[in-house]
């Protein structure tokens, strides 16, 4: 394969963002369509060479390419390549990244149809798209950083996409901010690994790390730095705050970008440094404890919103919190497996909620309802989408959410138990979502502002809409097969914990015997079933449940309270208010009242001296006779 | 270098010799004195690039200075008309040139006593240009006063606001600088008798009558007005509210460039010994500036005053990168000197512009314009993202650069905890430059800004110009990098660390 192969797929989006911006919204802009063209063909160009480079990784010994890298910057000690590292995780990112892209790009073709801003939604796209490779196929850590911050950039501007709404602006602001936090523990990583090892290649850090050489107290930090990172970019406790409120960008945007890819990119990048993190015990454990504890916090929070993609959300928040617990605990593959399963579940409910929305005009769940009848395809890929989401047998979900919870299993108890009561927690919430809207009656969609959708009632969406949903729902079933046989782990270069390579029947219905497969597998039936009960038999009222868990009702619902405590407490009151306004008080009065105290004592001082010259010869006589009596009086006394 | 063509002589003193075109000429249209300023900047900016081009950037070029001319000015004091340019002047001299040929455009609709106007502009151009290019420390004075004439007249007259008290504030505050800033040059002169950086680098002063440490403060506290460093920094919020757009440009362009400039030039490379002394207390103010800056910026209603408050905090960078005193650091905090000079430039530029077209500052006032500028939104954007330090825009390169270079350097202990409280302020940044973002460009539009023009194809150039430097240097840092390392590698040499 020649080497320009991989810098293509990453220059491929690059030039569809330059044709957009330069020629086609200057000179084309009565013709939006174009845009969308353009992009899809760019990225399909690239998702094809995708998949050649995955096969040339599969093919080539320890599952690695050699690419030549070129010069960047060197002063003194400090050396920046650019390259590419592509190895067996690059090589299934860039497949996943390329394809999940390609469908929401084909989708967004009939979600943005007639948006006045159809050039600037596929711009940005491309350049998410851009960036988003360049992420998972540098190969050192100055230029990971670039595109991680560039990826940032492009969820930055897609949720502002509507930025007439107040709202949106303020949820890409604060999107931007919260992550920033975990750059900075980012950051200062990268300048401990370089203040240690004056390398920032990641190769060359995976082999420090392998051999001992990084290690320790700095190794421990390191990793925990990273981790900060993937935090703010994955949505883990504490920094989770931004992802729900990221929902006002374009729904195939919260699809792609919040669902599928960039929150993702956490995940692959502590498992990017899965040797550092391995050499660590420390921080293993923090990646696994925040990992869990962020998938049942985020999933209690999922239960209770009434906004579909708030719902959503949550889940993501959940899920990521899985994969990070399945890194903590199972290792590379067993996070890897669960990110690409979920990509395209999670991809596939946001498609259908954008469908949904299309149909109905509103993202509300208590004006939806019997939506099964009306919209069958997208009932069809949601419901298995959700049923994968829920771990149910043989749905790709399963299969590596499995991995992880045994994974949990082998390692800390505690974990495990939080991870056992979010399978039922998920399940329960996925399906209050599905009997919400596609169950029952239909409840009116959305008030008549949105009257373009009324006249015809709830519909199906367009075929560009639906087909790549049901590619999707294929994928959603099949993906997680790949691992059935052990081959993934192995393609990873990860044994896993507790998994021998077995035949493919073997582990298709062998997986149905193991004690903790069929626990979790139990606990999501009972969560559906709960939900059923609640949603739609109705044997349970709803309101009453609420009722006696009010408490918790209210916790969940009001998010723990969080957003107040950030926004209204820390930012407002400590920062802007407190700290920020005293200083600019201090400014103002103390330090330029200082400058100015100097300026008005030095004028008074002259006023002074001015009335001492009084022009009157008798006076300066006298002054003079006075000093030289004093002079006279010092040589005597001193002299 | 044996060159036929005074190159430096030439870059210097075109502006100046625009500047008397433009007094003579008789009853001249405004457009042929936009015209003429226009192209002798233009001129001047055309050598510095291919001065910049010439430039020998071999090994055997480092420490040297390249396109000098030495002629023999006031012999009675060993005083030289020396030029020079080395890998640390050389970008400042670019950057000026090239401010200089779009502040002309950015003043292109001034019609108050313009021929006036382009003249000071034009003498403020050369005396900024004669501060990075002399070699001789009498000379470096006299550029050095030679700039606070035009600054006055040009913030007093086409100023708005408190011009008058915003002008007299900047000259007496920048005097008071200035003159312990000649107390110190002399002093240097008294006990060694000469003049000459380039003999005075690194030379040991052996028992003098003053101390070191006492030169050393006289100068540094002429350059850390200019920078500024806190608690030095108050003129500059009122000098740039009050200042009109181009010199708002000029002033944090490249003017507060001169202050990082001569403390590398001059306190760093003559007093290797004292710099290392005292880091400590001023890696503490350039932490203490950055984070202090960034909190009161945070404050700002004024869209001026805002930009102006962030350059406290961008230039925290700078005086961190230079004391933290290694080769990578002052390279960084070099190039920081350069990014921050288009990046700010241009965010200056950009307010200009829309205050002239909405006639508010007022951030409470202002919202909603995206629909109405979709070019200016754009251009505004990118200045702010490269200003909170996106990778991929040169202000991410510099203070990367910086970061990295302070948090290896040994020259202050405990430093891996300055340079991360200093990484703190990307989060402060991030935070009033998407607040001032939303405040002006997003939610509804509004009525009253119905019918406000975007920018015209004058202000593209010009605009896009500075968008282009932005991302040439954020993307390939080696252009500027590999001729600063030029530079800065004798003078760490001093240091001896």
């Amino acid at each position: 394969m020649p080497h320009q192969i991989p810098w293509l797929i990453f220059l491929l989006p690059v030039f569809s963002l330059i044709i957009i911006s330069f020629i086609l919204r200057p000179f084309f802009n009565h013709r939006p369509k174009l845009s969308g063209y353009v992009t899809i063909g760019a990225i399909g160009i690239a998702c094809a060479f995708s998949f050649w480079v995955l096969a040339e990784v599969f093919g080539a010994p320890g599952h690695k390419l050699e690419i030549p890298d070129i010069q960047w910057v060197v002063i003194g000690d400090l050396s920046v390549h650019v390259g590419l590292m592509v190895d067996s995780l690059t090589a299934v990112m860039v497949v996943l990244v390329t394809l999940v892209s390609l469908m929401v790009q084909i989708y967004s073709q009939g979600y943005m149809h007639g948006d006045p801003g159809y050039h600037r939604y596929f711009a940005f796209m491309s350049l998410f798209t851009a960036c988003m490779l360049g992420l998972v196929m540098a190969d050192n850590l100055v230029f990971m950083f670039l595109f991680w911050e560039g990826v940032g950039l492009g969820s930055y501007l897609l949720i502002g996409f509507w930025f007439h709404r107040p709202s949106a602006a303020n949820a890409a602001k604060k999107a931007f901010i919260v992550t920033r936090f975990g750059d900075l523990g980012f950051l200062a990583a990268i300048l401990l690994l370089f203040y240690h090892t004056g390398t920032f290649d990641i190769a060359e850090l995976h082999g420090l790390a392998i051999a001992g050489v990084l290690a320790g107290t700095t190794l421990t930090w390191v990793a925990i730095g990273i981790f900060a990172g993937a935090a703010g970019k994955s949505a883990q406790f504490p920094l989770h705050v931004w992802l729900p409120d990221a929902m006002e960008g374009p729904t195939p945007v919260s699809s792609l970008i919040h669902a599928a890819t960039m929150v993702a990119a956490g995940v692959f990048l502590v498992a990017r440094f899965s040797p550092l993190f391995e050499h660590s015990e420390v921080a293993l454990t923090t990646v696994a404890a925040i990992g869990g504890f962020t998938a049942i916090f985020a999933a209690s929070m999922g239960l209770v919103m009434t906004d579909i993609k708030r719902v959503l959300a949550y889940s993501t928040i959940s899920q990521l919190g899985y994969m990070m617990l399945g890194l903590g605990t199972g290792g590379m593959a067993v996070g890897i497996i669960h990110l690409v399963n979920h990509a395209f579940f999670k991809c596939l409910l946001f498609l259908g909620a954008g469908s949904i929305n299309h149909s109905t005009g509103t993202f509300d769940m208590r004006e939806m309802g019997g939506l099964r009848k009306a919209m069958p395809w997208t009932f069809a890929t949601f419901l298995i989408a959700s049923l994968s989401l829920a771990g149910i047998w043989p749905f790709s979900g399963f299969w590596s959410k499995d991995d992880i919870v045994v994974s949990a299993f082998a390692g800390n108890s505690i974990l495990f138990y939080l991870s056992m009561i979010t399978v039922f927690m998920t399940a329960f919430y996925i399906f209050r979502v599905i009997f919400l809207t596609f169950g029952g009656e239909y409840r009116g969609g959305a008030p008549s502002e949105h009257g373009g959708h009324e006249p015809q009632g709830p519909h199906e969406s367009s075929k560009v809409m639906v087909i790549p949903m049901v590619f999707l729902a294929a994928m959603s079933i099949f993906s997680g097969w790949f691992n059935i046989t052990g081959g993934f782990n192995e393609f990873m270069g990860h044994a896993g914990h507790g998994h021998e390579v077995h035949s493919f029947a073997e582990g298709f219905f062998g997986m149905l015997t193991h004690p903790v497969a069929l626990l979790s597998l139990l606990l999501a039936v009972l969560g559906i079933l709960l939900a059923y009960a609640m949603y739609s038999a109705k044997w349970v009222s709803a309101v009453a449940v609420g009722r006696v868990f009010k408490p918790f009702y209210t916790l969940f619902s009001r998010k723990y309270w969080m957003d107040e405590l950030y926004e209204r407490v820390i930012v407002v009151r400590v920062l802007v208010d407190g700290i920020f306004a005293a200083l600019d008080f201090f400014d103002a009065r103390v330090v330029d009242g200082a400058v100015n105290g100097v300026a008005e004592g030095t004028a008074a001082a002259g006023k002074a001296v001015r009335r001492v010259q009084t022009g009157q010869l008798q006076v300066y006589a006298m002054a003079i006779a006075v000093g030289v009596v004093a002079i006279a009086v010092c040589y005597y006394v001193f002299g | 270098m044996d060159l036929d063509f005074s190159y430096l002589t030439a870059i210097i003193f075109l502006p100046i010799v625009g500047m008397i075109v433009i007094a003579l000429l008789r009853d001249p249209q405004p457009k042929t004195i936009r015209l003429t300023a226009l192209a002798f900047t233009l001129a001047s900016f055309a050598l510095s690039i291919a001065v910049f081009c010439l430039f020998d950037r071999s090994g055997g070029a480092v420490g040297q200075m390249q396109f000098e001319e030495k002629l023999s000015w006031i012999p009675a004091i060993n005083a030289f008309y020396h030029l020079g340019v080395d890998g640390l002047s050389l970008p400042m001299v670019v950057l000026m040139t090239f401010l200089g040929v779009l502040t002309v455009l950015v003043s292109w609709k001034i019609e108050l006593r313009l021929r006036e106007y382009f003249i000071w502009l034009l003498l403020l151009e050369t005396s900024i240009l004669g501060v990075f290019c002399s070699l001789d420390l009498i000379l470096f004075f006299l550029f050095w006063e030679l700039e606070l004439i035009p600054m006055y007249f040009l913030i007093s007259i086409w100023g708005s606001g408190r011009k008058e008290y915003a002008a007299n504030k900047y000259l007496i505050y920048t005097l008071v600088g200035s003159a312990m800033m000649l107390a110190g040059i002399l002093s240097i002169y008294f006990i060694t008798g000469s003049l000459s950086m380039m003999e005075l680098a690194g030379l040991a002063l052996a028992a003098p009558a003053i101390p070191l440490t006492a030169m050393f403060f006289l100068l540094l506290t002429g350059f850390a007005i200019k920078l500024p460093v806190f608690p030095l920094h108050t003129w500059l919020p009122d000098a740039h509210t009050n200042a009109p757009t181009a010199v708002s440009v000029i002033l944090a362009g490249a003017l507060l460039k001169m202050g990082g400039y001569g403390m590398i030039r001059l306190c760093v490379t003559i007093f290797p010994e004292v710099a290392l002394r005292y880091a400590p207390l001023l890696v503490v103010l350039a932490v203490v500036g950055v984070l202090y800056g960034a909190a009161v910026t945070l404050r700002q209603k004024d869209l001026k005053r805002l930009i102006a408050y962030s350059s406290v905090s961008h230039m925290g960078y700078v005086l961190l990168g230079i004391f933290a005193l290694n080769q990578i650091s002052v390279t960084g905090a070099t190039l920081q000197m350069f990014s921050h000079g288009i990046i700010t430039g241009l965010l200056f530029a950009m307010v200009g512009l829309v205050y002239d077209k909405t006639h508010e500052r007022n951030l409470d006032n202002l919202g909603g314009l995206a629909r109405q500028m979709p070019v200016i939104v754009v251009v505004f954007s990118i200045a702010g993202l490269a200003s909170l330090c996106l990778p991929g825009t040169s202000g991410f390169a510099a203070e990367f650069i910086i970061f990295i270079g302070s948090f290896s350097s040994v020259a202050v202990s405990g430093m891996q905890v300055y340079t991360l409280l200093g990484v703190l302020g990307i989060v402060l940044t991030a935070g009033y430059i998407l607040w001032m973002l939303q405040q002006v460009f997003y939610g509804e539009p509004l009525e009253k800004f119905d019918g406000v023009p975007d920018a015209d194809s004058i202000e593209k150039v010009c605009i896009f110009s500075f968008v282009g430097a932005i991302m040439l240097v954020g993307l390939y840092p080696a252009v500027l990098t590999d001729v600063i390392r030029l530079g800065v590698e004798p003078i760490i040499g001093l240091v001896g660390l």
